[in-house]
């Protein structure tokens, strides 16, 4: 555990880390980022709260086995949205021009807009679940059996 | 953007790529054979965004994007698909690293080769 | 001796990359007749903005299903093997 100045600034910060990921994740299909960019930030900010708290006291509300169940639920919807399309092929983009995410953007540079891509944003949300959920579960395993004495200030 | 002479990234990564097997094939800590690994996954990374870049090219993304014609955007996916690939090696073999350290006590890869035959 | 044998080797096999290199084509002027095709039809056959999430999750989408199949199994494999560390600690 740091020092109090540390702790207090992390808390903070810990927020912005999180809506940053999350945007990364939601609006992988028209502006920079994806699943695996916004789940790496998502676990980069567990890690800065282990760094700044120590893993004694995070490891009583983030669960390692809860985490895993997590990423277990995102590679299920992987699988299933990848199956859902077996009609035509596999990985079919079946929502393409449907109600749900299904607006095409106009051909060339333009604004583009979120209600659009089809089954890709949906992928991107299960991928940044699988991501976020089984990186943060690493750190807090290493951070939790790897032994060696918590850094005490 | 102008002509390059001499293919300089392509010759960066290859030069990455002989530091990354020098220290694979000669460093006895386990610690910087992992680092050598790491160091070879990022000179392919290297070696093939260079491969997919277009001289004067914009990223391959629509939204608002500047004039001019775009990178190829294969290459990159692929990129990516090494990079997520390289940290889930990585973390596996530092774990591995940690078992071998509190079942032989030594990250020496001479020492504690225990399925020598 | 076998340090020398390995190093010789190992200048070999760099400059015969290094070798590669330099007779290799220009920097910044690839081959793109594929990539030309998804830069101009990805827009209306994927209905994404990003030509990279495109591909990544369209064109190349079971690569993407190999590449979240290698990261689950890395993850398996590390809390599997921090659990059987833990468990032979608190035997001992």
């Amino acid at each position: 555990m740091l020092s109090r100045i540390v702790r207090t600034v992390s808390n903070q910060l810990i927020v912005f880390v999180l809506i940053f990921g999350l945007y990364l994740i939601m609006h992988g299909h028209d502006s920079p980022g994806g699943g695996f960019q916004g789940g790496a930030v998502v676990a980069s900010g567990v890690a800065m709260l282990l760094v700044a708290f120590g893993s004694g006291e995070i490891i009583q509300w983030l669960h390692v086995r809860r985490l895993t169940v997590v990423a277990c639920i995102g590679a299920l919807v992987f699988i299933a949205i990848a199956f859902a399309g077996t009609g035509t092929t596999f990985f079919y983009n079946f929502l393409l021009g449907t109600p749900i995410f299904g607006g095409v953007p106009p051909p060339g540079p333009g604004h583009g807009h979120v209600w659009s891509g089809g089954i890709i944003p949906l992928m991107e949300i299960a991928i940044g679940f699988i991501v976020m959920a089984g990186l943060s579960a690493v750190v807090l395993a290493m951070a939790r059996f790897s032994g060696g004495k918590e850094i005490e200030e | 953007m102008e002509h390059i002479p001499l293919n300089f990234p392509f010759l960066a990564a290859m030069l990455l790529v002989g530091i990354s097997l020098y220290i694979i094939v000669f460093k006895r800590n386990l610690i910087k054979l992992v680092m050598g690994v790491a160091i070879l996954s990022s000179a392919i990374n290297l070696f093939l965004v260079s491969l997919g870049y277009r001289a004067g090219g914009v990223a391959p993304i629509y939204t608002d994007a500047p004039e001019g014609s775009m990178v190829l955007p294969v290459p990159q996916a692929l990129t990516l698909t090494n990079i997520v690939i390289g940290v889930a090696v990585l973390a596996l073999m530092l774990t591995l690293v940690i078992h071998i350290y509190r079942n032989t006590g030594d990250i020496d890869s001479h020492k504690s080769r225990i399925l020598k035959g | 001796m076998r340090q020398v044998v390995g190093l010789v080797l190992l200048l070999i096999l760099v400059s015969l990359l290094l070798w590669g290199v330099l007779v290799m084509r220009d920097f910044g002027y690839p081959p793109s007749d594929m990539d030309d095709y998804m830069i101009e039809h990805a827009q209306q056959e994927t209905g994404s903005n990003n030509v990279v999430a495109g591909v990544l999750l369209d064109y190349r989408g079971l690569d993407t299903l190999g590449e979240v199949t290698v990261l689950f199994t890395a993850v398996t494999g590390v809390l599997l093997l921090f659990r059987t560390l833990k468990r032979r600690e608190e035997n001992c």
